[in-house]
């Protein structure tokens, strides 16, 4: 079984070159091929290696002896899907990688072995394992995407939250769109390091640009302000909305020790009175 | 769900304890937790192996290091052969304490993990688990 | 036996906490404290925690006795540099250490301290006169 198995080893050694070319060009000419997103050396690359590793993969049979090809074939396909993912190729042209293969691989067997039976083994085993590592593939290809859009997520997320300064010892954080508890915790982290890395002593959180307030964010506001305190800065909220003041009211969340202004401008007028500043008109014509 | 490595450690005096913030934030910086995870990870495993040492007469921390498909965690379980807690809902109140904590140690220490359980019954000590997840 | 400096600086003592402190070493702080605050006739006290990378209900409490014990001895207690993850973590684990000044960083800590003496000998001052 094992000698049996080899087969298409012993046929793809002996025939690599040949192989590799036939493929490359089908590869080539195909639908799927991505002249605008991929060096042709890389293709050439990429194929000769996996090839390879193809053949160290057919060449051992059964059960667990091919743990050490498969994981290398296997690791060579995450790298593959990788960096097509991010290139922009699609997942059936990434899949179309391996499957692409079948082609030159069953003209050579076709040709090089006359039994029906065993020609149809070989094609039986070969494809199966093809299929196997064309759906790896898709898999990883999946993955790669996936921790894409996790970390884009993370970058959103991120540039949703601006620290400003405003002045001397004052920062500010317009918040715009719906919070919830892992922005709001993105939030809170963002501003308090803003506040240690300039030492400013008023943090003003204004909410104008938030449609609701619910428990869980108020209390969140809450944890922040006295954070803040903690370490050693104050907080003004600004910006509530008559229907969050309502809201606030109607959950019962106490803000009695938090100093809250209707205006970001209220607020930045009480931040620049406590930190000793004071804004006055100057050339105004009488 | 996989655990990848597990270790125990005793808690027998104030500097176990230290030494248990220790060896946790080396663990949370290893699972790759992110400052702030590791803070309240490390401050929880300090209120209770506190607890361990000062109302268990002294224990053991076992800690594992858990990885599923998508995220990794820590599982830090304290356990005692102490007096064992007679009134669990007030025991988890906060502000109550029998010692001369503030009583924020396991209201605290479960507000601060991501899962939290505790099986104690008087005269057969204490075992408190926590677990917290690497955010990713 | 371990101990943490407690340095003087006119009628100010300054503490630096560098290290993760076990409970024995917190409470000699505390009585250590509380006894200088007496002996140099201290009107405030710095503590220093910008380099604890924990503070938990123990440590809190700590720190909020000896603020009490110090008000009681008439000198103000300042807790300065607190990190944002502690501070994050403290308040999640439900201490707010109301009652105790913060500040950011020394500057602004003695600045405050310089401020409430001056209230306060403007206050001796007046009842006196």
């Amino acid at each position: 079984m094992a000698e049996q198995e080899s087969k298409v080893a012993q046929l793809l050694k002996k025939h690599e070159q040949d192989v590799l070319q036939k493929w490359l060009s089908y590869q080539m000419s195909s639908m799927t091929w991505r002249a605008d997103l991929m060096k042709e050396s890389d293709l050439r690359e990429q194929s000769r290696e996996f090839l390879q590793l193809f053949i160290e993969v057919s060449q051992q049979s059964g059960p667990g002896a091919d743990a050490a090809a498969w994981k290398s074939a296997k690791e060579m396909l995450a790298e593959v899907s990788r960096s097509r993912a991010m290139q922009g190729f699609s997942p059936s042209e990434t899949a179309m990688f391996v499957f692409s293969l079948k082609q030159p691989l069953f003209d050579t067997l076709r040709r090089e072995l006359n039994d029906v039976e065993e020609l149809s083994r070989e094609v039986w085993s070969t494809t199966t394992l093809l299929d196997k590592l064309g759906l790896y593939t898709v898999e990883a290809y999946q993955q790669s995407r996936e921790s894409v859009i996790a970390r884009q997520q993370q970058e959103l997320l991120e540039l949703s939250t601006p620290v400003v300064q405003l002045w001397d010892h004052i920062v500010a954080l317009p918040l715009i769109g719906t919070l919830d508890s892992a922005r709001t915790q993105v939030v809170m982290e963002r501003l308090l390091e803003k506040v240690v890395q300039t030492g400013a002593s008023i943090a003003i959180i204004d909410i104008t640009g938030v449609p609701t307030v619910d428990t869980l964010v108020a209390q969140h506001l809450l944890k922040t302000v006295a954070a803040a305190r903690l370490m050693g800065a104050d907080c003004i909220i600004s910006g509530i909305r008559p229907q969050i003041a309502q809201t606030i009211v109607h959950l019962g969340v106490n803000l009695a020790d938090v100093i809250t202004k209707a205006t970001l401008a209220d607020a930045f007028a009480v931040a620049l009175q406590r930190t000793g500043a004071r804004v006055t008109r100057v050339g105004v014509k009488e | 769900m996989v655990v990848l490595k597990d270790e125990s450690a005793p808690i027998r005096s104030s500097i176990d304890v230290m030494r248990v913030r220790q060896i946790v934030r080396e663990w949370a910086v290893s699972l790759g937790f992110s400052l702030v995870d590791q803070t309240k990870v490390v401050t929880a495993a300090s209120e209770l192996a506190r607890n361990t040492m000062v109302y268990g007469g002294g224990g053991e921390l076992r800690m594992e290091a858990l990885n599923s498909d998508t995220r990794r965690g820590l599982r830090l379980t304290f356990s005692d052969q102490g007096p064992g807690i007679a009134d669990m809902e007030q025991a988890m109140k906060d502000g109550f304490s029998t010692g001369a904590g503030l009583g924020l140690g396991l209201g605290g220490a479960k507000r601060l993990a991501n899962e939290f359980a505790i099986d104690s019954r008087p005269g057969q000590g204490t075992t408190v688990t926590i677990l917290r997840w690497n955010k990713l | 036996m371990e101990r943490i400096p407690i340095l003087k600086m006119g009628r100010v003592l300054l503490v630096t906490i560098q290290v993760d402190m076990h409970d024995r070493l917190a409470m000699t702080l505390q009585d250590d404290l509380t006894e200088r605050i007496v002996q140099d006739r201290a009107h405030g006290v710095l503590i220093d925690i910008s380099s604890l990378e924990i503070v938990d209900s123990f440590m809190g409490r700590m720190i909020a006795n000896i603020a009490g014990m110090a008000r009681v001895l008439d000198a103000e207690t300042v807790v300065v540099g607190m990190r944002p993850a502690v501070a994050i973590t403290l308040v999640e684990l439900g201490m707010t250490l109301s009652g105790v000044k913060t500040a950011l960083n020394m500057d602004t800590a003695m600045a405050m301290l310089m401020a409430s003496f001056a209230d306060k000998e403007h206050f001796n001052g007046g009842s006196q006169g």
